[in-house]
């Protein structure tokens, strides 16, 4: 099968979704001309020209609610933050614009829109710029959320948001843009395209002693730790990629915690609120007779990004980290 | 481009766009009029009469904005407007009943009683709300010019704002927007004198007024008159023309002056304006009396026909107001729906995974 | 017709107003939206209007009185009309106190179970949102549905969950399932005990005598024992007559001190304590993925009643002295046959001593007490002939001693090691004195 960096998977989605629907557009900054400031978007406005591959001025409360408007009347809007982290300037045409018009009006409105960019931190580019809000987002129904962790999902699910008539936020990560993966050619597919439906978690690991539940670059945090268990400790870790935020997939955690009967979950979150806790809240809840330990979480360490790169580095779940806690519930 | 397009010296009723009006048409007009001043009084009355929740923004003393404007709206033009979203709603045609249903919270308003007195939508009539948070909306309507010219149709956008608006980042950031990207856009700037209980001077810092700081993005500007249904008209109209054949955007600043306070529950309101400003405007500028007295002047209308276009919206309204009574509140289980499209529609990413999350 | 003015919500919070000042006199004509009186609110004071045109008839309130929301203000008349003739029954009949837009729905109180308090709670009052499309079964399997803190206690307490029937919600084991449980079995025979597959047949003449409660305990935990414990067995012969000189010589001089007479089974016990401590694999209870090796010897002396057999426990026997340990022994048979035993003696044994050789059993192979890893069986003392160290045929004192295992915890050579351990002890008695 052929190698595709995370990046590379994305613009093969754009390209196909602009040639597939010529509703859908590209916007934001440095998108076109520039070709994306992390190159996500390379060649596209070459080939699909000005009309279709939009750069905007840095005005994100501006274009952002621009993108939204225009989606009310049919357009299909990709809009690019350059990072997730300036959600803060947009949030309230994010929340309340994309997020609640469709409620507002009884259902006589929808936003098919898509605002994605990077959200991690990790890069040493301080506390403004190192942002994952998933967690904030999920807080508002009405709005979905995906966060892949491959060049698979990240293919699939971003064709499968730009095909969805409800707003969603999409979350890539500038560490990942570079890692290869293995993705097929359409041909090689049977339906002659990579399309992932949201809400569908996916397995990243089987394992029979321990659940760790993660997304994002979390994904390859636990995918690293579950070896280490493996090979030193015996310890036999499943590791559930949620892929999705909202919609959230819970029959594939559930299932997972009752066949293991212990759960992490680890993001990259701030613990407060994360997307952690909404999972532990709901296992308890739903496999309190299946565990055999408290749930667990591992989250970024709870302070704003540290600038300094060897501290901010372990700022994030670590496989160590997620090693140690796993030992003291196993 | 960036000096003001200034008035002819003309009488407004003899502009084209309003020489060419039928005595239907005007009438018409003054219905819309009417039938706006009624709903708004109506409403206080059951508002003031505990039937309703939360805000009540009303329209009365504006009227002649709304209905001026949304009178040159053809097939392919849109509106967005703020919170004080009632006049809008009645000009393009919405159900006066659905409308006050709204305002009573109950399952047969607007919005299925979601949304209330702030937001009111009908995007059949082109009509996008009906927004509560202050400017929120003018990115939005610089998005439907923007998806207009981006179909390739021919029309325009206008997107209503208050004074009290245009300080906020949104606004700005939109007329660059439009600015930039030539869209087919029209800002108005309904300017009655003050942002809730701040007067225009003690919030905004301004050339000679609000609408000049067009001229900072390159951008067209005119002030107009809005107790002259005619003038508005006639300003709007050029504006319009302009932004569907050139793809230019322009800033309309049209003074007005609502008599109500900010909202019904602004208790100040005789605090940062006297009451007998209020009285003066009501005697000397009042939108609907200015109208009516063309009407009676060219003829459309004598004092009876005029009485009885009002009483019939006085009748409307109530009839409204017992529509609404008598409609049923909303079920509880309606609470999820018109969440997610995808949800409502039932369709397969519609039921993959969990989309609320209720314990 | 006559028209009520009353007092307006004028704020989104207000509830009750104040008349403050009267803007217009009694006889007065009044248009819509002329301003009728100054009213306080919970924000501030503030006009209030008339929505109908016509004359004023009647001031109802004195200025400074404090109304509720909806309450009458004034009467309004139309031009000619005449009011009515009982102006206050007008009133009480157009008065309107205002009902809140959507009040919320009154919190039923609900009793019964849990479940059903759950279902009643939130079924009648709160809607349900869309739920996800199923995609798969998920197996719960045969995972005991226990509240952690319920199996937390049935381990302390050596209670079987599998075998407690709960009570809690959806049949949660909870913290009081488990302490009912009184010999750490069965919370519920009846419900938790297996069918039986081989039924008698009773004829006319036969007595039929319903279980005791006794009676079912022995029957459920037993039969779980034999039928879910791998059972092996073991025996060893030993010599007898050290033990018997040593206890003669100890009771003689008891007598002249403490007075305490010292069983043969007292030395036993203290032997089988000595040796779960010296070979702690034997003091051990199997716990589906793990065994839990106590720390204490906690030891059930089996007891037979005329009802049936109790099972009281020792507990921290490693602690405790043959003198101890004797009086013990006493102290729990004598309050057995009272029935004066609380429940909590009967808890928390790790391991078994089962003594038949007052009863002339030589040797016999005993069920393990569950979930113990272990129980001793202890034969008759008695003359048999013997070849002793000069290859003569003389009279020696022998004992059986057996020890039956459960062999997920202990593997033979264990229990082989344990019971090498008694030998030891029994053969050199002052060993367990040391």
């Amino acid at each position: 099968m052929r190698r595709l960096s995370y990046r590379q998977a994305l613009r093969e989605a754009f390209d196909e979704e602009l040639a597939r629907d010529p509703m859908v557009m590209l916007m934001g900054e440095e998108v076109a001309q520039y070709n994306g400031a992390y190159k996500v978007t390379e060649g596209l406005w070459t080939k699909w020209g000005d009309k279709r591959v939009m750069d905007t001025p840095i005005s994100e409360a501006g274009f952002i609610g621009m993108g939204v408007g225009a989606s009310m009347l049919g357009v299909r809007p990709v809009m690019e933050l350059m990072f997730w982290s300036f959600y803060t300037v947009a949030w309230d045409q994010i929340i309340n614009n994309a997020g609640m018009v469709r409620y507002m009006s009884g259902g006589l409105i929808n936003c098919p829109i898509v605002i994605r960019g990077p959200a991690n931190s990790g890069t040493n580019v301080g506390a403004t710029h190192s942002h994952t809000p998933e967690s904030v987002i999920a807080q508002f129904p009405g709005m979905k959320c995906v966060v892949p962790a491959t060049a698979y999902d990240a293919k699939g699910l971003m064709k499968a948001a730009i095909r969805d008539n409800d707003p969603v936020m999409f979350m890539e990560n500038t560490l990942l843009y570079g890692e290869e993966w293995d993705v097929p050619d359409n041909s090689e597919l049977p339906g002659g395209e990579l399309v992932i439906p949201l809400g569908v978690a996916d397995i990243k690991r089987e394992g029979s002693d321990l659940t760790l539940v993660c997304h994002g670059r979390a994904v390859l945090t636990c995918l690293k730790a579950a070896e280490i268990l493996q090979n030193e400790h015996g310890i036999s870790a499943e590791v559930v990629d949620l892929r999705s935020i909202r919609p959230l997939d819970e029959e594939t955690i559930f299932n997972s915690v009752r066949k293991t009967h212990r759960l992490i979950c680890v993001d990259e979150n701030k613990p407060f609120g994360s997307i952690g806790s909404q999972i532990a809240a709901m296992v308890q809840q739903h496999c309190f007779d299946d565990l055999d330990a408290p749930v667990l979480r591992v989250n970024s360490l709870d302070a704003p990004a540290f600038y300094s790169p060897p501290i901010e580095k372990i700022q994030n779940p670590t496989p160590e980290v997620v090693v140690a806690r796993a030992l003291e519930i196993c | 481009m960036s000096a003001p397009i200034t008035s002819k010296p003309v009488k407004h009723a003899d502009a084209a766009i309003n020489k060419s009006l039928s005595v239907e048409k005007k009438r018409a007009l003054y219905r819309d009029l009417c039938r706006i001043r009624r709903f708004e009084q109506i409403s206080l009355k059951y508002y003031n009469a505990g039937k309703m929740g939360g805000f009540l923004h009303l329209y009365i003393g504006q009227e002649a904005v709304a209905v001026g404007c949304v009178s040159l709206m053809g097939e392919n033009d849109h509106i967005i407007t703020a919170y004080r979203d009632h006049g809008h709603a009645l000009a393009v045609g919405m159900d006066m009943n659905a409308c006050m249903a709204e305002l009573f919270g109950k399952r047969t308003g607007c919005s299925k009683g979601k949304g209330g007195s702030m937001h009111y939508f009908a995007p059949d009539k082109n009509y996008w709300g009906g927004h509560g948070i202050v400017a929120g909306q003018t990115p939005l309507g610089t998005g439907l010019a923007f998806g207009l010219k981006y179909k390739g149709l021919k029309g325009a956008a206008m997107a209503f704002l208050g004074d009290g608006a245009v300080n906020q980042g949104s606004f700005h950031e939109s007329l660059n927007l439009a600015a930039l990207f030539e869209l087919p856009i029209v800002f108005i700037i309904e300017n009655n004198g003050y942002s809730m209980g701040t007067s225009q001077k003690r919030s905004s810092a301004y050339p000679s007024c609000l609408a000049e700081r067009a001229v900072g993005y390159g951008m067209a500007w005119k002030q107009l008159n809005g107790e002259d249904l005619y003038e508005v008209r006639a300003g709007v109209h050029d504006a319009l023309e302009r932004a569907r054949n050139e793809h230019k955007p322009m800033l309309l600043e049209i003074s007005t002056y609502r008599y109500q306070g900010h909202s019904v529950a602004d208790a100040n309101k005789f605090k940062y304006r006297t009451k007998e400003e209020v009285e003066r405007y009501e005697r000397e500028h009042d939108p609907v009396g200015i109208f009516k007295a063309h009407l009676l002047r060219d003829g459309t209308l004598d004092e009876a026909a005029a009485t009885a276009i009002d009483q019939a919206a006085i009748t409307e309204a109530e009839a409204a107001a017992q529509f609404a009574t008598q409609s049923a509140f909303p079920e509880p289980a309606e609470i999820f729906d018109d969440v997610y499209w995808e949800v409502d529609q039932k369709t397969e990413s519609g039921q993959t995974g969990r989309h609320f999350f209720n314990d | 017709m006559p028209k009520l003015i009353k007092m307006p919500k004028l704020s989104d919070t207000m509830t009750e107003g104040t008349l403050v000042k009267w803007l217009v006199k009694e006889g007065e004509s009044v248009d819509i939206g002329r301003s009728v009186a100054d009213i306080e609110t919970d924000k501030a004071t503030m006009e209030m209007q008339t929505f109908d045109a016509g004359i004023v008839h009647k001031l109802l309130l004195k200025e400074g009185s404090k109304v509720a929301l909806g309450a009458g203000v004034a009467v309004i008349l139309d031009k000619g009309e005449t009011a009515p003739a009982d102006l206050a029954a007008f009133v009480k009949a157009n008065e309107d106190v205002a009902p809140a837009p959507a009040a919320a729905p009154a919190t039923k109180s609900v009793s019964g179970s849990s479940d059903a308090r759950r279902a009643a709670s939130t079924g009648a009052i709160l809607p349900t949102a869309p739920a996800p499309r199923s995609r798969a079964v998920s197996s719960n399997g045969v995972r005991v549905k226990a509240s952690p803190l319920a199996r937390k206690i049935a381990v302390e307490l050596g209670v079987e969950l599998s075998r407690v029937t709960g009570s809690g919600p959806g049949g949660r084991i909870i913290r009081a399932d488990v302490e009912a449980a009184p010999t750490g079995g069965a919370g519920s025979p009846q419900a938790a005990r297996p069918s039986q597959t081989i039924r008698p047949v009773a004829g006319p003449d036969d007595q039929r005598i319903p279980l005791t409660g006794m009676r079912n305990i022995i029957a459920e935990r037993l039969f779980a024992s034999k039928t879910q414990i791998p059972h092996f067995y073991l025996q060893m012969e030993i010599d007898a007559a050290p033990l018997m000189s040593f206890r003669a010589n100890i009771n003689e001089q008891s007598q002249k001190t403490s007075g305490n007479k010292y069983t043969v089974n007292d030395f036993i016990i203290k032997a089988v304590v000595r040796a779960a401590t010296a070979v702690p694999a034997v003091n051990s209870s199997f716990d589906g993925d793990s065994i839990i090796q106590f720390k204490h010897v906690n030891l059930n002396v089996a007891i037979a009643l005329p009802e049936g057999l109790v099972t009281p426990v020792i507990k921290a026997a490693e602690t405790k002295t043959v003198m101890e340990i004797s009086q013990a022994v006493k102290d729990l048979a004598t309050r057995a046959k009272n029935k004066k035993l609380s429940p909590d003696e009967f808890t928390g044994g790790t391991i078994t001593v089962s003594n038949l050789g007052a009863s002339g059993i030589d040797h016999f192979a005993a069920i393990i007490n569950p979930p113990q890893a272990a129980i001793i069986s202890v034969g008759s003392i008695r003359q048999t002939p013997v070849v002793n160290d000069k290859k003569e045929i003389v009279v020696g004192q022998r004992m059986w001693l057996g020890l039956s295992g459960d062999h997920r915890v202990v593997d033979g050579a264990v229990g082989a090691q344990f019971l090498g351990e008694m030998k030891k002890l029994l053969e050199n008695p002052a060993l367990m004195l040391v």
